[in-house]
């Protein structure tokens, strides 16, 4: 018997989940044939998730050393209170070691005031939570591109709220541009929708790269003119390799006045630098009262869990542990990520010239059949199926540049980069073997 | 630090959801909470304080779980025996959640209901706790400006939850206390035609069973009225079942997840089950909410949408360990609802004792108080001058029937789970002094229409939340789940 379709929402419905996106697909390909270096050497290598692994060991010492402190450890009285906190301020202690830690991350050269974060379970949260307070639906966000994939469904999909791309090019090394900028904006008024706001991802993902403080300036001018929202995504500030080359909007901000600071809002997360993915833990900071009102009551939708508040809370408190977690976990990435260029050139293969995060935006434009979207697709399916590593498409980041692909590095252990460093080496070999034969 | 306001400015204008009052909270259910914050009940230090009786928390077998966490610190990441787990579980952020954590979900759920029904881990879906689940499962199922029908009274915190964000509409399905509130068919078929009349497209029922704020449990017959009328209507059925575990008394509880198993020839894709952990185990602060939906659809595309607010995976991995130990589950279910039916059982009998009538329920961590004879007109302005007596002489904490839509005034939720015995006696105490004849202290003066006295007794707290927040300095106990945003 035939069933009539049960209605479900339009959101339901759509597409704007984005998981048909190639970033996700390649995903689900590893999912199905995980490398293992013993029990599945031929398996897919996982290089379009960014985590950091790098130094999960400081974080286990920590808690091996410190048994007493975390959780509720002997004192399981405690256990109790913790269960039943839901206050949406968030632990007292915890939030005071999130702000403390956004210190240290930069330098001391800004502060945060605990009553001004509000806390969400993971950044995709926070993007989210930002998008339905700042903007209406039918509004635009600009937002530069390449970017972060998941921004399509963090900004859009339950929000209702359009994406404004930003387009910024390998000429001068993807930097956003006043030009482009007015550009974008334009492109909007054209088409009846009202721009609410920018989203800038500081340092950049997928480009590794960190904004310089006169395109800071430049852009928090833009804002102001068109009185628009600013939000600076700076999940990845702590991956920055040197400590002095990151310079916050929070910098930028403090020397400006009142009203321009009312305009910006930060998003954090230790998914990142910490590498605690699992743990949900995202902030949103803001200078802006009625932002943080509403922020705060919408974050009963997305509450960190208070087990995980206690525990970070003792963790991020410890001043010499974060102190010395963050230098040492700068200097890994650096460590790796100078070993991944390394390794690229040696393949003939150039990156963009980077300085943060857990991946490098690699140009493999010379392979391409043709230098199209389809092209560069097709050369990632092969990339995937044949050299079986997942790497990510720009095309799947809204770069307008066809042959750019990001490519992770932190998230696997050395072994595991030395094996896919090798397979690149191969595939490209192969491919331009290929196009010499085919262009005789 | 107050909001710099510039009418020529367009940045300082926030979208239409961040400044309607969606948020819920100018609702009299938060005032009478921050009367509570103001001046907490301590038995030491502040006995003449509020106490709390206006929130559904379960603290009545925590012990029982320290005792398990003390016994199990494998299941604790952050302990000797545990921190070799720890790598695995920071790094997992897949959305379908730790396979042990929805195995066990799944058992449990099975467990709490009695046993009457089985459930798929392939169905659990996380949220953001069971608020998370309820707004989630409205964007899967609703378009903004369809609604969803109702019955009343209902919790406050849906009007908020079902409808902030989504832009859903909620309509009620009128219940009554001359059939103790029971939802009928005439009532359902009045609600959906004036929505109807209205234009407005229905797109679903939404109960709550056990019942927030009854502490009733629907009989098989009303459960099935329910889901052959949402068959009849091609529209869904959420079942809110946060309270399933907290039934301590007959009728035994009998979850839709049966009426599914029992009756094949209803379209199962129209069933969904909103769960959560915060009530049943009394773990609030974990944020473990579930959506189970028999609808493919749905659980896939809620499934994406968990990304919004997924479980952390430390929790889930505690809770996979705790709940696998099917010996600690059963003994914890039973235990719980002994102590919940012994507490249950005393609160009532002591509101009887001077003729305080409750609805007769079954489950649950409140009792539905009937002060109908204490009100001086049947109005809500009556119910709420009562209320505010209470809060301000009598120093309780209990929430107003027209803050859940109670189509009657005069009745109040009181928690009773949420407190030590001694706080109970000390509430009941107070109760008695309240009600006992001859006494001129409110009770009796709340029934005269002496406008004078009347002014006199005004709560001195504004009604309206923004008020409030400038007047006075936040002091959150911690067993407030805040509503209190302003800084």
């Amino acid at each position: 018997m035939a069933k009539k379709g049960v209605p479900l929402s339009e959101m339901a419905t759509s597409d704007t989940h984005g998981e048909d996106s190639p970033y996700f697909v390649g995903w689900k390909v590893y999912d199905e044939n995980p490398y293992d270096a013993a029990s599945n050497p031929s398996g897919v290598i996982q290089m379009g998730l960014a985590e950091n692994q790098v130094s999960f060991d400081l974080l286990e010492d920590y808690l091996e050393q410190h048994p007493q402190e975390f959780g509720w450890g002997c004192g399981v009285s405690s256990f109790r209170e913790n269960a039943l906190f839901q206050d949406y301020h968030g632990l007292k202690t915890f939030t005071r070691a999130v702000a403390l830690f956004m210190e240290q991350i930069r330098g001391g050269r800004t502060q945060f005031d605990p009553q001004h974060i509000v806390l969400t379970a993971g950044a995709t949260a926070a993007n989210e939570l930002l998008t339905f307070i700042l903007a209406d639906p039918g509004d635009g966000l600009l937002i530069p591109t390449p970017y972060y994939p998941g921004f399509d469904r963090d900004l859009r999909w339950r929000t209702g709220v359009n994406i404004i791309p930003v387009h910024c090019n390998s000429s001068n090394g993807f930097q956003i541009t006043l030009r482009a900028l007015e550009d974008a904006c334009a492109g909007a008024e054209s088409m009846k929708v009202r721009v609410k706001g920018l989203l800038l991802t500081n340092p950049s993902n997928p480009l590794g790269t960190t904004i310089t403080r006169p395109v800071l300036e430049e852009i928090l001018d833009f804002v102001a003119h068109k009185d628009i929202h600013l939000i600076s995504d700076e999940i990845y500030s702590g991956s920055v390799f040197s400590s002095d080359e990151f310079v916050s909007m929070t910098e930028i901000v403090e020397s400006r006045g009142h009203q321009e600071r009312e305009r910006v809002h930060i998003v954090y997360s230790l998914s990142k630098d910490l590498g605690l993915p699992g743990y949900r833990v995202g902030t949103i900071y803001s200078y802006n009262n009625e932002v943080v009102t509403t922020a705060r009551r919408m974050s009963s939708f997305t509450l960190v869990s208070s087990q995980t508040q206690k525990m970070l809370a003792s963790l991020l408190s410890d001043k010499e542990f974060t102190e010395n977690y963050l230098r040492t976990n700068r200097e890994r990435l650096k460590k790796r990520y100078e070993f991944v260029v390394e390794g690229l050139s040696n393949a003939g293969i150039r990156c963009l010239q980077g300085n943060a995060g857990l991946f490098c935006w690699m140009n493999l434009g010379e392979l391409l059949e043709e230098p199209t979207v389809e092209g560069e697709l097709s050369l990632w399916n092969l990339m995937l199926h044949e050299a079986k590593l997942n790497i990510s498409p720009g095309s799947s980041c809204h770069c307008l540049e066809a042959g750019w692909f990001r490519v992770c590095f932190a998230n696997m252990s050395q072994q595991t980069l030395e094996v896919a460093l090798m397979r690149m080496k191969d595939f490209t070999e192969k491919m331009k073997a290929k196009q010499m034969i085919s262009s005789l | 630090m107050g909001l710099h306001v510039d009418e020529h400015s367009n940045y300082n204008v926030l979208s239409s959801i961040a400044t309607s009052d969606g948020h819920g909270e100018n609702s009299s259910y938060f005032d009478g909470w921050k009367a509570y914050d103001n001046d907490p009940f301590h038995p030491i230090d502040n006995p003449q304080g509020v106490i709390q009786m206006g929130l559904a928390e379960n603290q009545l077998c925590l012990d029982l779980m320290q005792q398990w966490i003390k016994q199990n610190p494998q299941a604790s990441i952050c302990t000797g025996e545990g921190v070799s787990e720890f790598k695995d579980v920071a790094n997992f952020q897949d959305y379908h959640g730790l396979p042990d954590f929805r195995k066990a979900i799944a058992r449990f759920m099975g467990k709490a209901r009695g046993g009457g029904a089985t459930f798929d881990p392939e169905r659990i879906v996380m949220s953001g706790g069971a608020t998370g689940a309820q707004e989630t499962i409205a964007f899967c199922l609703a378009n903004p400006g369809e609604a969803f029908l109702i019955p009343t009274p209902y919790y406050p915190g849906f009007d908020r939850d079902f409808r902030w964000r989504t832009g859903v509409q909620l309509l009620p399905i009128q219940c009554h206390s001359f059939d103790n509130f029971k939802i009928t068919e005439p009532a359902l078929v009045t609600a959906y035609q004036r929505a109807q009349t209205a234009n407005i497209r229905v797109k679903g029922i939404l109960v709550t069973n056990p019942s927030n704020p009854l502490g009733t449990t629907l009989d098989r017959e009303t459960l099935r009225t329910l889901v052959s009328f949402a068959n009849e209507k091609r529209i869904h059925l959420v079942c809110d079942e946060i309270f399933s575990g907290t039934v301590f008394d007959k009728p035994t509880y009998v979850s839709v997840s049966e009426i599914v198993e029992e009756e094949p020839y209803y379209d199962r894709d129209l069933i969904h089950i909103v769960y959560s952990l915060s009530k049943d185990l009394g773990v609030p602060g974990f944020r473990v909410g579930v959506i189970y939906s028999y609808n493919d659809a749905v659980v896939s595309c809620a499934r994406k949408m968990s990304s919004f607010g997924l479980v952390s995976t430390q929790t889930q991995h505690l809770l996979a360990s705790m709940l696998g130990d099917d010996d600690f589950t059963t003994k914890f279910l039973a235990e719980s609802r002994r102590r919940l039916s012994r507490r249950h059982k005393y609160f009532t009998a002591g509101l009887h004792r001077v003729d305080i009538k409750c609805l007769e329920s079954n489950a649950g961590l409140f009792c539905w108080m009937n002060l109908t004879h204490l009100l001086n007109e049947a109005t809500v302005e009556a119910e709420l001058k009562l209320w505010r007596v209470i809060i301000k002489e009598v120093k309780l904490n209990i929430s107003p029937g027209s803050s859940f839509h109670c189509s009657e005034p005069g009745w109040f939720r009181v928690c009773f789970a949420n407190m030590d015995d001694n706080t109970m006696e000390t509430a009941l105490k107070r109760i008695r002094k309240f009600v006992s004849p001859g006494n001129h202290t409110a009770a009796a003066q709340a029934k005269k229409k002496n406008k004078r006295w009347d002014a006199a007794l005004r709560l001195s707290l504004p009604r309206r939340f923004e008020e409030l927040s400038i007047m006075t300095p936040r002091l959150m106990s911690p067993h407030s789940p805040l509503v209190q945003a302003a800084n």
